[in-house]
Order: C-alpha cells, then structure tokens, then sequence
C-alpha cells in the first residue's frame, strides 16, 4: 500500500474514534477492565506456579525400613530403590540419625534416650520428576521390608489442584470477558461503518479494494485496542514493582519467592499489548465482514 | 463488449427479475433499456457491474465472464464502468472537485494525474466555475453532472446510469442526456434504463424493452413503446 493511502486512512481512523467518543469510551473501558484482570490472573498464576515449582521441587520421599530387616535387607532394598526409575539424591539415615534429627528439632523433652531408641531406619530420595512423586512412592512400597513410603502428605496435589482449578475459573472468566471487549468493540465499529456507508457504497462502486476499504476500520480497532491496554499496562508495571519492593523482603524461606521483575515485566506489558491488539483487530474484523461484505 | 447468455436471477425471496436474457452491445452503443415498474431493468443493469450476480447464465464485459470473476477481482471490473443512479449518490461533506477526486483517490491514482483529470471532466460537464460548492448548494441537474463527471473520470470505455433523469425536470433532463451524448461520441458505451418516454422517443437510439424478466423487444431507433 502507497504511504499516502496509509496516512489518509491513519487520520480517517483517528477522526472517527473521536467523532463516536461514547462508544470509544465504552470499548477503551471494556478492553481496559479485562486486560487489568487478565493482566492479575497472570500476576499471580505465575508467581503461583513459581511457588509451586518450588515447593515440588522440594518434595521428599521418606521410605521407613521395617524393623525386620537385617543389614543384608537393608542392602538390598537400598539397591533396589537406587536402581528404580527416576529417583535422585538417595541417602540413607540410620535410626540414630532420625533420633537425633527428632531431638534437634523438638528438643529433648520427649524424654527420648538413645539407648531406647524406637525409631527405624530410613531413606530419603527425591523424584527427578516431582509430578512422578506419587508413582515413585507407590512403587517403592511394593518392596520387600518397606514398612512406610511418607512423601508431602497430600501437599502436593493439594495446591496443583487448587492451581488447576483455579486457573480454570480464571481462564472462563477471561474468556468471557474478551468476548465482551470483542463484541464492544465491534458494536463501535458498526457505528462508525453506519456513518460512512454512503462512502462506503461509493467506493466499492468506483472499485476501490477490499482491503482498502477494510484498513480504516482494522486501523480504528486496532487503536481501540492499545488505547485499552495503556492504563492496565502502567497499573501492573507500578503495581508489580511495589509489590516486589515492599512485600518481597518480608516474606521468609527460599520457597516462596516471586518472580524477578525483569523480564517478567516485559513480558507482561508485550503479552497485555499483544492481546489489546489482537481484541481490536478481531473486533473489528467480526463487524466488517458482518457489515461490508467486502 | 456486453454479451448476456441465458441469464437467469432469482432473488433470496424467491422473485425471478431475469428469466432467460440474451443479449449483445457492441462497443459504442447507445443502449436504452425501458419496461414497466418491476420489469427486472435494474436488475439487468446491476448484472454488467456485478452488483447482482446471476443465478445462472454467463455475461461477459470485454470477454470477462463475470459469472466465474474472482471476488478479489471485480474492484478492477468496476474501474473500467462509471456507474450513474437517479439519486446522484455525492457525499455531503466535499465539494464538487473533492467528489470527484474522491472516486480516484480511492482507487490510488496519483495526487498530480487526479488533478488533471478531475479538471478536465469538469470541464467537459460545465461545472469547472463551480468546483468549489458543495452538493447542498447545488441544483439537482448540476449534482447529477457531479455524479456523471465522477463516473467517467477514470475514461471507462462503458456507462451504466439507472433513471438518471428520474428526479429532474424535463428541461434539465435534456441537459444531462446531452452530456450523456457527447460521452458516448467520444465512443463510450452507454447503457440507461429509463422512464423518459420524451427523450427515448426524441433522441433516438437503440432501445430494449424489459418484461417480467425477458427482453420483450429489440430495436435500433425504436420508440418508448409504453403510455405513461
Ligand atoms: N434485492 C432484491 N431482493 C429481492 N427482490 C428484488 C431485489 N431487487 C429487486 N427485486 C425484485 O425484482 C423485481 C425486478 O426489480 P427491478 O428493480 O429490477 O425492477 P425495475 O424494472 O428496475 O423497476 P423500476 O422501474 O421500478 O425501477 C421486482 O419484483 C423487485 O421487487
Ligand atoms: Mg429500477
């Protein structure tokens, strides 16, 4: 396309935002609404995931070693559980060692004494892969002299599902809301398609292109769009880097840590730009088509 | 340059406006195309610039069988008709030189050749002292030139003008068919349904009657045919 088609249908495109302000209005507020949300959603999804990552990655397998088992028995669920699939960092502890982790950790007000020491033998290993814990686990309990196989207690799967769910209930509301912003946008572009459909019939007549009489509108959605994006682009920017900043440092443990600011800040700010455009361009393909039949 | 074959259209609500049209216009005729209210004459006129398409049959315009054209490609079709209708179609809002650039800025002819030939056809419409009014400030006769000039100012080597005369006075009516005669001695082909019983019958030229969707008659110099 020539530069002064282009710049022609730039300024067309900027005029007829202005010309239907209240319907702009509504369609900048209703891309502004759901990038915000989605731009939360993804905020805290991902640091969730990042947490979660952590948390699983950290997940141990304890396997208690039946009272029975003799050292040779011990020798050989030892090779036995190395020798399984997909399990890291094997160690052993004896039940001394447990003994004297208990007290470490409660104190020795339990009155426990080492020469009685009712504790077992144990294990300790880690799935290469966290989300195989549980196989892992159910596996090592077939092995002879296994009295208990203890990973996570459920922790695990407890906040996967939460995360499931929850992204589930975030991505349908999304959803949802960019199909309003879609059809928002749309309605405001059928206004302006209105107003100029004797242009419109006259161009199509004297043999204008399809394209040239589509990239007004595509222009117009287009703006709608990043004019959308801007405040939940700067809100988050602000907002993440406070965040950061002020609750970052008092949160404690190696667990919970949120995402660097750079890049994921960039990454955000892309994805919400990316998607302005995207509701725009698709706004306003549904009511050209729908209404020019170009 | 116009051929038509078994040309048949039926409308989404079931009406039948052609019902098997053969026809042939040669290049540089002058063409009138008369028949009753409803008789299928626009519907035949829309046809030659794909506004309708047939449902079946074949047109061909310059060998181009509109029936097979790419939707991609009629834009190019269109530049080579100036299509003309009873209501003039200008834009409110640009003056007459603007209206008529407008139809070659859209097409993205360069700024340099859109001025010479938007001068020149207003010259040759009589409207050069006026390019500056807008539509509103205008007679009906003269935004009908506006309408014209705007349909030829690309040179298309065919016209199709549905009742351009129907709003006008009879006076003024003569005026637009004279310029629509000096069109057509520069060798253009003109197609114009019409009412105007004065003019088919006063300035004589091929004429096609429509009827329920058939050409009921075909004749050089033939007479309106109908009482009005
Ligand atoms: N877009 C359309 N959809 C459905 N029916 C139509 C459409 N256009 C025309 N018709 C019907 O087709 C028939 C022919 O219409 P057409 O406009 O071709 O007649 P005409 O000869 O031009 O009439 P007039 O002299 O009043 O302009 C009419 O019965 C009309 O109602
Ligand atoms: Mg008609």
């Amino acid at each position: 396309m020539k530069f002064r088609t282009f710049s022609r249908h730039l300024s067309g495109s900027f005029k007829s935002l202005g010309r239907n302000a209240w319907m702009t209005f509504a369609s900048v507020s209703a891309v502004t609404v759901t990038l915000l949300l989605v731009g939360v959603f993804i905020v805290i999804m991902m640091n969730l995931n990042k947490i979660a990552d952590n948390i699983e990655n950290d997940v141990e397998i304890k396997v208690i070693v039946d009272l029975a088992a003799n050292d040779k028995a011990i020798a050989k669920l030892e090779k036995e559980i190395q020798e399984t699939k997909g399990i890291q960092d094997l160690e052993f502890s004896s039940n001394e060692q447990e003994l004297s982790k208990m007290i470490k950790g409660f104190g020795d007000e339990l009155g426990l004494y080492k020469q009685d020491n009712p504790l077992r033998h144990a294990f300790y290993l880690k799935a290469a892969d966290p989300h195989q814990t549980a196989e892992i686990a159910k596996k090592i309990e077939t092995y002879e002299y296994t009295y208990e196989v203890i990973y996570g207690e459920g922790k695990v799967e407890k906040l996967f599902g939460f995360l499931n769910s929850g992204r589930n209930v975030g991505l349908g509301l999304i959803i949802a809301l960019l199909f309003t912003a879609m059809f928002l946008i749309s309605n405001t572009i059928r206004v302006t398609i209105n107003a100029r459909r004797n242009e419109i019939e006259i161009m199509k007549l004297v043999g204008a292109t399809n394209n040239f009489v589509r990239i007004p509108f595509i222009l117009e959605g287009i703006w709608l769009g990043i004019l959308g994006a801007l405040l939940p682009m700067i809100l988050l920017t602000v907002a993440y880097f406070n965040l950061y900043d002020i609750i970052e440092p008092k949160i404690e443990g190696e667990l919970f840590k949120l995402l660097e600011v750079t890049p994921f800040i960039y990454q955000l700010n892309a994805l919400i730009l990316g998607l302005g455009i995207f509701i725009g361009i698709w706004g306003s393909f549904m009511s050209v088509r729908k209404f020019l039949k170009v | 340059m116009i051929v038509m074959k078994d040309v048949y259209k039926k409308y989404s609500n079931g009406v039948v406006a052609s019902n098997g049209i053969n026809i042939e216009i040669s290049r540089g005729e002058f063409v009138y195309v008369v028949g009753p209210s409803g008789a299928g004459k626009s519907t035949f006129i829309k046809m030659m610039y794909r506004e309708e398409t047939p449902t079946s049959g074949d047109i061909f315009i310059d060998g181009v069988n509109l029936a097979t054209l790419k939707r991609r490609k009629v834009p190019y079709l269109r530049r080579r008709i100036g299509v003309v209708f009873q209501d003039f179609k200008l834009l409110p809002k640009l003056n007459v030189y603007e209206n008529v650039a407008f139809a070659l800025e859209v097409i993205e002819e360069t700024p340099a050749r859109i001025r010479k030939k938007v001068t020149d056809v207003l010259e040759l419409v009589g409207l050069a002292q006026k390019a500056r009014m807008f539509p509103n400030e205008l007679s009906g006769g003269e935004q009908q030139r506006v309408a014209i000039a705007r349909s030829i100012v690309n040179v298309p080597q065919l016209v199709i003008a549905d009742e351009p005369t129907g709003n006008l006075d009879p006076e003024t009516s003569y005026e637009i068919m004279n310029i629509f005669e000096r069109i057509n001695a520069r060798g253009t082909t003109i197609v114009m349904a019409t009412h105007n019983k004065e003019i088919v019958n006063t300035m004589k030229h091929r004429v096609i009657a429509v009827e329920g969707g058939l050409i009921a008659r075909d004749e050089l110099g033939g007479a309106y045919g109908y009482e009005v």
